[in-house]
């Protein structure tokens, strides 16, 4: 009797507090986002994970530079720079006044600090190749400083506003880790493991925006957990809801808003170069030939999504459409299969991560390649391993991701990337790219660098990953699109 | 433990039948559980759709004359699917209840036999698996070992293995007091030959009983398991599998949850039914003492 008792004060107490809540609806300081991952820990420049700049990006760490909504780079922590002539030296001139969350000053000693500290030979940025043209970095004054590159480099004002080259301080950069400290409109307040990371305004912060007083980053994986999460208002919103089907649901109810963007995630099925039989050309194209990308993007992410016919982001400027290079036709995939002298097909394994492109999309190319005679195991498997084995150590057949990083074409001229494809044509591409910074050039060579892609199909390229939004209809300013992997609070409001 | 009522003599086919017939939880479940089996082995030869074709554009669609039980999201057939799957579940608990069996009866048996410290450890052995919540050891078994229909089968078998164990040990040891048993001694028969002829034929009885209730707890817990994506793996369809799918459609297309839900509530109530009727009809003094 007792236990019912108290169940139902708490009830009563819980009421309350709702009621109350609701009340306190017009003058909200606070937002509450979900995400599906959680940050592994919260240093953006010693990680890959997107869940890492998501929290922080923009909100509590800042760059020189920075990567607007519109994927633009715009000035940050740099009021201004200039660049000299033949492209090689950088003059950036800092913001005066500012200050790290724990009271110390931001100056041009902390630049050299942080970028010398992501390029360093100790340096466990996961980045390092977008430093990799710099020669030397100096501070000219405690508020200018000097960038001397290599060789030209057309696209260093875009790296310097990722995530991964955000400024850190020297005092407290080890301990980012767990206890963040940047220079954002927000700093960190703590992080319980396995629910949340709860940021607040830094009154600290040298800029104009005005930003809410309480942000919450809520981790939520299971799908129909976050259903619910966002039905009952427990988040204000998920800016990539992790299960497309309910996107109707979401539109068809007042209280929300459904928002589908664009990202930079090309979700392609990676193919293990390097292993036969896949290191048969004839073979990749025949898969290439028959996986209907159309139907994946319907049956896996129900409408949302745009197929893509290279390792390129089809909003960018110099996209080029190659998705009929490979148009579904399971007759001449068979015929190239035949060619390749695997007339009855093959065994193969097909190693699934958890986000439902990756399982539901596998499902669907386990069904079509079954129909060309290649008899996929599907194997599902958990981040963790998938970046040891997958990743790592390259020990997998196929599999499925999405490539979130914005114009990461690059990746294939790595020399260990584990796609583990080697083509000195491709490389000469992005070595030239590199070169160049005439815009024109640079689109061309981009161009030239897809077509590579596509004719030795080093990968299955499925389709551009849409931003599957859905947050509460009064709130103002997310990001509609992800140009990078980020959800920047800064212009984030509630309407009246 | 001489409380064990067992039957002296093993009964005639034509007893069992007649007192079946006038058992009423016998009779439905024996209906269900036939039911359910002839679906399984029907979809060996015939299933009203393929269950790997999937058809994108006829998907979600409700229940209709073509598809019975409607589309899933791939627009597979879920009456296919639920005939493929039922074939899965019953597959897993066959062999899980198999294995039980097969260690376990004739460990519990020897144990009986033998007293002494070799019959300690293997109850104590037996004690300690069974204190394992039986869902968290297939869960611990199967994230070790790899998930798979085939792990699954050996987890449920693992946990089932005490139960017939115990079982088999108290059973056992009521017969040991028995005067048939006394004779066979007094003729000059080892306590391996007696167990043979005599103590396990007398216990087939309630390894029937119980080997129909384990096996509903086989399909219930290989259905959690690939509801948690450690059981039957995809293609292959299964009825947890369904469940998990269906789970974040149920706003728009609440017959994906619904229909494997009722196969796995009607099959489990009718091998459950099955199981009392058994045991009413093995042990009559039982179900007058109820």
């Amino acid at each position: 009797m007792k236990i019912i008792k108290t169940g139902l004060a708490g009830a009563v107490a819980a009421l309350a507090m709702f009621a109350f809540s609701t009340q306190g609806m017009a003058g909200k300081d606070a937002v509450t986002l979900g995400m599906v991952l959680e940050p592994t820990h919260l240093d953006p420049t010693a990680g890959a994970a997107a869940a890492i700049d998501e929290v922080l990006y923009a909100n509590v760490f800042e760059g020189l530079t920075r990567i607007n909504s519109k994927g633009e780079v715009k000035p940050a922590l740099a009021e201004s720079w200039t660049v000299s002539d033949d492209g090689l030296v950088y003059t950036f001139k800092l913001h005066s006044g500012v200050k790290f969350h724990d009271g110390s000053d931001f100056n041009a000693d902390d630049v050299v600090f942080s970028l010398n500290r992501a390029r360093g030979e100790k340096s466990v940025n996961a980045q390092k190749a977008l430093f990799k043209a710099i020669d030397k970095v100096e501070a000219v004054d405690p508020l200018t400083v000097k960038l001397t590159l290599k060789s030209p480099n057309g696209s260093m004002l875009f790296n310097l506003g990722w995530g991964d080259a955000v400024m850190v301080a020297p005092e407290s950069a080890d301990g980012n880790k767990t206890k963040p400290v940047g220079t954002g409109p927000f700093k960190f307040v703590k992080w319980v493991k396995g629910d949340r990371v709860e940021l607040a305004r830094s009154d600290k912060y040298w800029g104009s925006a005005r930003v809410l007083g309480k942000a919450t980053f809520k981790f939520i994986s299971d799908p129909a957990a976050a259903f619910s999460a966002v039905m009952a208002g427990d988040v204000d919103g998920f800016p990539n809801f992790p299960a497309p089907e309910n996107m109707d649901q979401f539109r068809s109810d007042p209280r929300f808003k459904v928002v589908i963007g664009s990202t930079e995630g090309e979700t392609i099925m990676s193919i293990n170069n390097a292993k036969p039989p896949f290191d048969n050309l004839k073979v990749r194209r025949a898969m290439a030939y028959a996986i209907n990308r159309q139907s994946i993007i319907d049956g896996a992410m129900f409408g949302n999504g745009t197929p893509i016919g290279s390792h390129f982001a089809p909003h960018h400027p110099a996209y080029i459409d190659l998705t009929g290079q490979y148009a579904y036709d399971p007759a001449k995939a068979k015929a190239l299969l035949k060619e390749a002298g695997f007339a009855n097909g093959f065994k193969a394994t097909l190693k699934l991560p958890p986000p439902s492109y990756a399982r539901r999309g596998g499902e669907i190319i386990a069904a079509e390649l079954k129909k060309v005679g290649i008899d996929l195991k599907i194997i599902p498997v958990e981040w963790g391993p998938w970046i040891k084995d997958v990743f790592k150590a390259t020990n997998y057949d196929l599999t499925i991701v999405s490539h979130t990083e914005p114009m990461d074409i690059g990746i294939y001229a790595r020399d260990k990337y584990y796609f583990n494809y080697k083509s000195d044509a491709f490389k000469a591409v992005i070595a030239e790219l590199n070169r160049t910074s005439d815009s024109k050039a640079r689109y061309a060579l981009m161009g030239k660098a897809q077509k590579i892609l596509a004719d030795d199909a080093v990968n299955v390229f499925l389709f551009q990953l849409a931003k599957t939004g859905v947050w509460n209809a009064k709130l103002k300013g997310l990001w509609e699109n992800a140009p990078v992997q980020a959800n920047d609070l800064t212009g984030v409001s509630w309407a009246d | 433990m001489s409380e064990i009522e067992l039957p002296g003599a093993r009964e005639s086919w034509h007893d069992f039948l007649a007192k079946a017939v006038h058992n009423r939880s016998f009779t439905i479940g024996a209906i269900i559980t036939g039911f359910v089996l002839l679906m399984a082995l029907l979809s060996f030869v015939w299933t009203p759709f393929d269950v790997t074709e999937m058809d994108i554009p006829g998907k979600l669609k409700w229940p209709n004359s073509q598809h019975w039980l409607g589309t899933d999201h791939f627009g597979r057939d879920v009456f296919s699917m639920l005939m493929v799957g039922a074939r899965n579940s019953i597959a897993v608990a066959i062999v899980a209840v198999s294995i039980g069996m097969a260690i376990g009866v004739p460990l519990g048996a020897a144990a009986a036999a033998s007293k002494g410290i070799f019959s300690d450890v293997i109850m104590r052995a037996n004690d300690f698996i069974f204190a394992f919540p039986s869902l968290l050891l297939a869960i611990l078994f199967t994230a070790i070992f790899g998930p798979s229909a085939i792990n699954a089968m050996i987890a449920i078998g693992i946990f089932n293995i005490p139960v017939f164990a115990r079982l088999a040990h108290g059973g056992s040891l009521a017969l040991w007091q028995r005067e048939f048993i006394f004779s066979a001694r007094t003729s000059g028969k080892g306590p391996v030959r007696i167990t043979i002829e005599h103590i396990l034929p007398n216990l087939m009885n309630i390894m029937i009983v119980q080997g129909t209730i384990q096996f509903s707890l086989g399909i219930l817990i290989e259905a959690g398991l690939s509801y948690l994506g450690l059981g039957t793996q995809p293609p292959d369809p299964s009825w947890g599998k369904m469940l998990s799918e269906a789970q974040t459609m149920m706003g728009f297309a609440p017959y994906l949850a619904i229909f494997p839900g009722l196969a796995i509530v009607i099959t489990v109530l009718g091998l459950n039914l099955l199981g009392d009727g058994l045991r009413d009809i093995f042990d009559p003094k039982l179900r007058r003492k109820r």
